[in-house]
């Protein structure tokens, strides 16, 4: 007999289903207005267009994740990329969905409140205080702004909150059979925040030093046997350390298999890596002979990408006789390095022992220690180094092409072939695969590429030197053949016909996964980013009190427009309670060293925790911009005042329940509390104009809102 | 040298045995430590060793034996034999090896020809420029001095003969500095240990690295620095021991001598500032453990907070200014570095143009001027023969502000237009004026207009341009005296100026960011449209010739001693952030220091050359490298077994306690002197590392040590104490061979270079990237 029906509970947290609904609507809704090129949205734009091009590129902003979720939403609205993203304001065609351009990182900015509210109540604490976090960050314009276009910023604040949340759920659950699941989706959010952003790594660690705080105190707890205590660090240690590392590599595996083609940044990668992508190099260099013999045609590129990658050039002008400051040249024939592909990069590999030009049958390879002779193709010049300073690096010796004056300057043409990735002494010069150097017989010093631009009778060119002293492993001084053929006309004439000739063959030429990734992470480390001021580019410090704004969007007729401002009532809340909790803390910590224990165990553990993950979070978001050299934005600040929105609330339920003892202070904390609320609100609504770009303000009620002098509001006079 | 060798080794033997044999009041010691360990510690007060010591006993068990310990060590040099042999051997052979042929190369090396001719300044009271404070160069001059260097040598680049010149009085007072670092370090590790083997390991490390040999025997700042930072490391040491006998006159003495130590290091160098930071989180953690200790009232723990303010902040500032104020009295003379410092500054300098100065009051027109701003190390607004390059604003003539005095600093000063009469009593220039600035000689005008200035993207460009003093109406600007109503004159040196651009309204502004190198790296000069007085804005006429007025005295500027200071540290952290790797020099990396990967030439380069390399011996300092990664790992396991709860001898917790507390210390300090190197942006050097490796070399004592003593783990009793000595032995061995093999580098070498054959370091270039 069935005693009860089928019964399905539903428990519903309708604070949650409030804040949630709340924060979608402030964020979701008309996110297509305005309908143009908002900000940053022109920079990330361009990515979005390559990947749905499937067009190669290199940005060293950040790793890929983060444009790929962009991406995803364009995909998803059939955006097909073509949009040139030119400048801010430029309005976007009736083809591009807008709409589905800002979708994603607007729900991940909606998600943040409801997570928000979550994480409070993981922290402990009451739902009230994870109410009030979830409305400071519902009601903060700084972070509705960044959240309602094509940006990044509320992306990675979402996957942090959702680490921690998902952490503080694993800790604070220490026997349910789930709770492993929650680790790793702690590993895999705190990966795809790094993946967003390397700013999102000192989340990462500040999780990771939480985690090892906690691991440390069950390794101390001796009623657990040594085996358990090994086999749960294994876990943690997989699910924190080894699973991020993993998904890591895999955003760039997903990068790399979706970007096939070739575009603009190829040429800041190695040939090998060229090679690899569709079109470009690959369309060139395919089916070309893969040993470099005697009578190749070869073109050679240096390995360094400093200055600008380019290739081994010579062209029928010759070294001034005098250069500016006095000092003599050979006056023969420049040799230079040459950005763009041109005629005049091929070179011919000539066996010193012959006469011959062309590659006899079988053809002899070149092999690691063969000495040859270069010969420029077009005008048949040989490459050559003699004890003659080079034009702008004096402490080095010149290249030229040699031109026989009858001055008693011998040809000293002859140069050694050293591969250095070779595997065995006996390694045939292959194209496109060895690295080479090129040391000089008579004087031992090496081809290098200097890196310095020569005046105007060198066109600009990038300067060749030979040089006896250099660090050995500096790429400069390394060369690879790119282009190469098999030469087969012995005439000048019919040679220079061959030489305009394009090359191409069929066979695929592949290189790993591995080595990609590493290239491509390398090249984003090390790329070195310009040092440009930006109008709106502000100091870390300016950012606690808000100094600056940034102007995201102005119309282009009236004086509607969208600002990045924060809320200045929460920020000011924010600031006070991050200032009210150290000095209490350091209070508690005076006292409980004196031996007062003021707060039972349970809530200095409770209120440690906050401190951890909420100041804790506040400083490794926020004092590392002050090492950085990069242009910084007032957005940058964004996800370390989320921590601090999470602490307000927080801060004042513990005043509540453990500082004030009497009603009458409590009513009137409360009393305070609402009425802040109620600023905050008031605050938002006053700043909504600026936050939504509607509706329309005039200039008198623009005015009205500086409320700082430095804030950069514009007004249009009519 | 063989027999040196064999001679420190039977030593080194027998001095073991005798320790092995007389070892019964060691074991004694031990054996009642451990069982006070248990008790309380009744027992030990009734030991001899620590009743003399007068110990109070504490709550802490486990403390009052480590102090008992301690006590019993401290009184070492008094009672222990063993311990004074060694320490007068240690100190023995690190004279020897850094005197070792001191007076060679006699000629100039490296950086001699900087901090040599700054002593050479203080000789002849000559004022100068440095970016380093000035203790050190003091100390040398003071050193040169009283050896009878008499200050004439030019000391004009590396490689010149100091022929009968002085001057191994210098270099011997930095030899002697050096070469007391292998016996602090000997002492700081017996203080921390409590080993004679751990304390002899770290100093032969030291006494036997090439490195450290080198840069000690010449005339540089690096010896003397390091002899203060591991002073103060050694009296804060010694000062923590003292720690259950405050108030007493060695807690005293030690306090003191901390802080001396720490004003002396930051007054050689900056670096100085990690050992302030390193002492500072020592005495913070020592104050945190105070304050916890209930049986201390507040009062006693407020006395001990005014106790450590008075003697490590208060004393070393009032030291640190002291060095200053002799700085100042001792340089009186005008010379090179006068340019850096404002105009005020500039007229203490006896010989300086300012000094006691006489000219014009009130600028007028037809005057010769300088112009300079106000900002510290503002510079002379400066212009000459080069127009700015292609695609920076206009391609026209360039104007920068510039340091140093120069004739192409001066300008002539116009009417707004040239028709009025220059005959007759010139006219004064006022408030509102309107002006040209003519370019002495290049005689182009001050000009401006609306193209982006190179560097700062907001302001406006300022060129020179016109022929002759003929140009456009954009070469007008406006005179604004700071705080001054129309038709006030500006008064020469005393007046703020301005100089409002008459067409766009802009201010003549110094940014202070360096030009890159087609500006020859001098400042930018741009107009700004921000109107805010600030000093980058505002300029003052210093020099001001016109042969047609009257020059009156102007004992005005003379500047309170305070701003002085400011100023000249303004001055000296511009100057070392201004310190820019140049773009075509090999720069040394921070993670290419530990690893040995490059050293640094210091005299010589030629195979004639009598050759020395500053390279550390590569076998300790990879050693030293070896032995932080076993540190670590060694720290962890004894972290995880102390948490874990294992079951320990005493003598392995006194292990982990050592390592953990004593070797975090020393860790820590060779985080703060090589860390905060990979946050800067200056140029860096190979020798920036040796602070750090001298903390790697004491923790690579305690921890090979402890490593040694932990045998006990693989064998059984008496082959493990073989297997110890054995251990030690061959340590001996080859730090003292692989001296031998790589000396050459220290005491010179001479004849072909290393990768060619027939040289004493043929086979010994063991990387690429050495270059003898």
């Amino acid at each position: 007999m069935l005693q009860l029906p089928p019964v399905v509970t539903f428990r519903v947290d309708l604070f949650l289903v409030l804040v949630t609904l709340l924060s979608l609507w402030t964020r979701l809704s008309n996110l297509g207005y305005p309908n143009a090129v908002v900000f940053d949205e022109v920079y990330y734009g361009q990515f979005v267009s390559l990947y749905m091009k499937r067009v190669f590129f290199i940005d060293d902003s950040g790793p890929p994740l983060g444009h790929m979720i962009l991406a995803l939403g364009a995909y998803m609205g059939g955006f097909d990329g073509n949009f040139v993203w030119n400048r801010i304001g430029a309005e976007y065609p009736s083809s591009v969905n807008v709409w589905s351009l800002r979708f994603l990182p607007a729900l991940s900015g909606a998600l943040c409140v409801p997570l928000v509210y979550l994480l409070t109540l993981e922290l402990k604490f009451s739902h009230l205080s994870a109410l009030g976090a979830s409305l400071l960050l519902l009601l903060e314009n700084s972070l509705i702004v960044q959240s309602r276009f094509m940006l990044l910023e509320s992306i990675l604040i979402f996957f942090v909150l959702l680490a921690f949340f998902s952490y503080l759920r694993f800790h604070n659950s220490p026997d349910s059979g789930s709770r492993f699941l929650w680790l790793l989706l702690s590993g895999a959010s705190c990966a795809a925040a790094v993946g967003v952003k390397y700013v999102g790594l000192f989340s990462y660690l500040l999780l990771l030093g939480v985690a090892f705080l906690h691991t440390w105190n069950l390794i101390g707890d001796r009623t657990i046997s040594h085996l358990s205590v090994c086999v749960e660090c294994v876990c943690r240690g997989v699910c924190v350390l080894v699973v991020p590392v993993l998904l890591y590599v895999f955003w760039f595996y997903v990068h790399l298999s979706l970007l096939n083609r070739s575009g603009p940044h190829d040429q800041l990668m190695s040939s090998a890596f060229q090679a690899s992508l569709e079109g470009g190099l690959s369309r060139i260099t395919r089916g070309q002979p893969l040993e470099v013999a005697y009578g190749s045609q070869v073109t050679l590129r240096s390995s360094s990408s400093q200055p600008i990658p380019c290739w081994l050039h010579s062209h029928k002008a010759n070294y001034p006789i005098r250069y500016e400051n006095g000092r003599g040249s050979s006056h023969q024939q420049q040799v230079t390095c040459y950005p763009f592909k041109d005629v005049n990069n091929w070179w011919i590999v000539k066996d010193p022992g012959r006469q011959e030009l062309v590659v006899s049958s079988p053809p002899r390879p070149v092999r690691h220690g063969d000495v040859v002779q270069l010969v420029h193709g077009m005008t048949s010049r040989f490459l050559n180094s003699h004890d003659v300073a080079a034009p702008m690096s004096p402490h080095a010796q010149e290249v030229s092409g040699y031109i026989d004056f009858n001055v008693s300057m011998a040809a000293q043409n002859l140069w050694r072939v050293v591969i250095s990735n070779r595997e065995a002494e006996s390694d045939s010069w292959k194209t496109i695969l060895s690295e080479v150097r090129l040391v000089h017989v008579n004087t031992t010093a090496v081809l290098r590429l200097s890196g310095v631009s020569l005046p105007d009778w060198g066109f600009r060119q990038l300067e060749v030197v030979a040089d006896k002293m250099f660090k050995s492993h500096s790429s400069s001084v390394e060369w690879t053949v790119e282009e190469h053929r098999y030469g087969t006309s012995q005439e000048q004439k019919e040679r220079e016909v061959e030489l305009h000739t394009p090359t191409h063959i069929d066979v695929d030429r592949k290189i790993s996964f591995w080595a990609k990734f590493f290239e491509l992470q390398l090249k984003m480390l090390t790329m070195k980013q310009e040092d440009s001021e930006h109008k709106y580019s502000s100091s870390p410090l300016e950012w606690i009190t808000m100094e600056t704004n940034i102007a995201y969007w102005l119309h282009s007729s009236t004086n509607a427009q969208i600002h990045l401002i924060g809320n200045p009532v929460s920020w000011g809340v924010a600031n006070l309670s991050l200032l009210a909790y150290q000095l209490l803390a350091a209070f508690y910590l005076m006292r409980r060293r004196r031996g007062f224990k003021d707060l039972p165990d349970g809530v200095w553990c409770q209120f440690v925790c906050l401190g951890c993950v909420c100041v804790g979070g506040w400083l490794v978001n926020f004092v590392p911009f002050f090492l950085m050299e990069k242009t910084l934005f007032l957005y940058h600040y964004l996800p370390a005042l989320c921590y601090l929105h999470l602490l307000s609330p927080a801060l004042l339920e513990h005043a509540h329940s453990h500082l004030l003892s009497s009603a009458t202070h409590r009513h009137a904390l409360r009393f305070c509390a609402s009425a802040v609320l109620l600023s905050i609100f008031l605050s938002y609504r006053t700043f909504g104009p600026l936050t939504y770009g509607n509706p329309e303000l005039t200039a008198n009620q623009l005015q009205g809102l500086k409320w700082r002098a430095s804030w950069d509001i514009l007004y249009r006079h009519r | 040298m063989l027999s040196v060798r064999w001679a420190l080794i039977s030593m080194e033997e027998s001095m073991k045995q005798w320790s092995t044999t007389d070892d019964t009041p060691k074991v004694r010691q031990r054996n009642i430590r451990s069982t006070g360990e248990r008790k309380a510690s009744t027992t030990l007060l009734k030991d001899k060793n620590c009743q003399t010591t007068g110990l109070v006993s504490k709550d802490d068990p486990r403390s009052s034996n480590g102090t008992c310990g301690r006590s019993a060590a401290g009184g070492r040099v008094g009672g222990d034999p063993a311990g004074v042999l060694l320490l007068m051997l240690v100190m023995g052979m690190s004279f020897s090896t850094r005197f070792y042929k001191i007076s060679e190369p006699p000629h100039v090396c490296w950086d001699e020809t900087h901090f040599g001719k700054m002593g050479s300044y203080y000789i002849n009271r000559t004022f100068f420029f440095d970016v380093h404070p000035p203790l050190g160069k003091m100390l040398i001059g003071l050193a040169g001095y009283s050896t009878g260097y008499d200050g004439t040598f030019p000391f004009s680049k590396p490689g010149d003969k100091y022929e009968h010149h002085n001057y191994w009085g210098m270099r011997g007072f930095c030899a002697m500095m050096g070469s007391f670092l292998p016996v602090f370090c000997y002492l700081i590790v017996m203080e921390l240990s409590l080993s004679h083997t751990a304390a002899f390991i770290t100093a032969t490390l030291l006494i036997f690295d090439t490195g450290c040999i080198t840069i000690s025997q010449y005339i540089l700042l690096d010896p003397i620095l390091m002899f203060f930072i591991t002073a103060a490391v050694l009296s804060m040491v010694k000062f923590n021991q003292q720690m259950y006998r405050p108030f007493t006159a060695p807690w005293w003495l030690w306090l003191v001598l901390t802080g001396v130590n720490l004003a002396g290091a930051l007054g050689v160098k900056f670096v100085g500032l990690f050992v302030i930071l390193l002492v500072g989180l020592n005495t913070v953690w020592d104050l945190w453990r105070l304050f916890g200790d209930l049986s201390l009232s507040l009062g006693e723990i407020t006395k001990h907070f005014l106790a450590r303010v008075f003697g490590l902040i208060l004393l070393p500032f009032l030291l640190y200014i002291t060095i200053f104020a002799v700085h100042f009295v001792v340089l009186n003379k005008s010379g090179p570095g006068d340019g850096f410092f404002s105009s005020a500054f500039q007229s203490r300098l006896i010989g300086n143009n300012l000094h006691n100065a006489s000219m014009p009051e009130y600028l007028a027109y037809g005057s010769t001027i300088t112009v300079k701003n106000l900002r510290i190390a503002g510079g002379y607004l400066h212009s000459h023969w080069h127009l700015y390059p292609e695609g920076v604003g206009e391609k026209q003539q360039q104007v920068t502000a510039y340091l140093h005095k120069d004739y192409n600093n001066l300008w002539l000063v116009h009417n707004q237009d040239d028709t009025k009469s220059q005959s007759g009593t010139p006219n004064l220039v006022r408030h509102g004026d309107i002006i040209r600035l003519e370019h002495k000689e290049t005689r182009r005008n001050l000009h401006s207009h609306l193209h982006e200035a190179p560097l700062t993207k907001k302001h406006f460009q300022v060129t020179g341009y016109g022929i002759n003093g003929t140009g456009d109406a954009n070469d007008l600007w406006q005179v604004e005296v700071c705080g001054g109503r129309k038709g006030d004159p500006v008064k020469v040196l005393r007046s703020k100026v301005r100089f409002r651009h008459r067409a766009t309204g802009c201010m003549l502004f110094s940014s202070g960011k360096t030009l890159p190198k087609w500006g020859w790296e001098q400042v930018e000069v741009t107009c700004s449209p921000y109107l805010k007085e600030t000093p980058s804005s505002q300029w003052n006429i210093e020099d001001h010739i016109n042969p047609k007025l009257p020059n009156i005295s102007l004992s005005v500027l003379k500047p309170h001693f305070l701003e002085i200071l400011l100023e000249s540290h303004i001055v000296m952290i511009r100057g070392n952030s201004g310190l820019k790797p140049k773009d075509n020099e090999i720069n040394s990396k921070p993670w290419h220091w530990p690893i040995n990967y490059q050293g640094l030439r210091f005299s010589g380069v030629n195979d004639t050359d009598y050759r020395i390399y500053l390279l550390g011996n590569p076998v300790v300092w990879w050693m030293n490298l070896a032995c932080l990664g076993l540190y670590l790992v060694m720290v962890a396991v004894a972290s995880i077994a102390l948490q874990r709860g294992f079951l320990m001898g005493h003598k392995r917790r006194e292990h982990c306690r050592v390592l953990r507390k004593d070797g975090g210390l020393l860790l820590l300090g060779w985080l703060l002197h090589y860390a905060p190197f990979y946050a800067m942006g200056r140029v860096l050097y190979y020798h920036h590392y040796f602070p750090a490796m001298l903390f790697n070399s004491m923790l690579t004592g305690i921890t090979l040590d402890i490593l040694l003593k932990s045998s006990d783990l693989l064998l059984h009793p008496p082959y493990c104490d073989w297997l110890q000595k054995v251990g030690q032995m061959v340590l001996l061995f080859i730090i003292l061979y692989s001296f031998y093999l790589f000396h050459p580098l220290s005491y010179g070498m001479t004849g072909p270079l290393a990768h060619e054959p027939g040289n004493a370091m043929t086979g010994l270039k063991w990387m690429d990237t050495w270059e003898f």
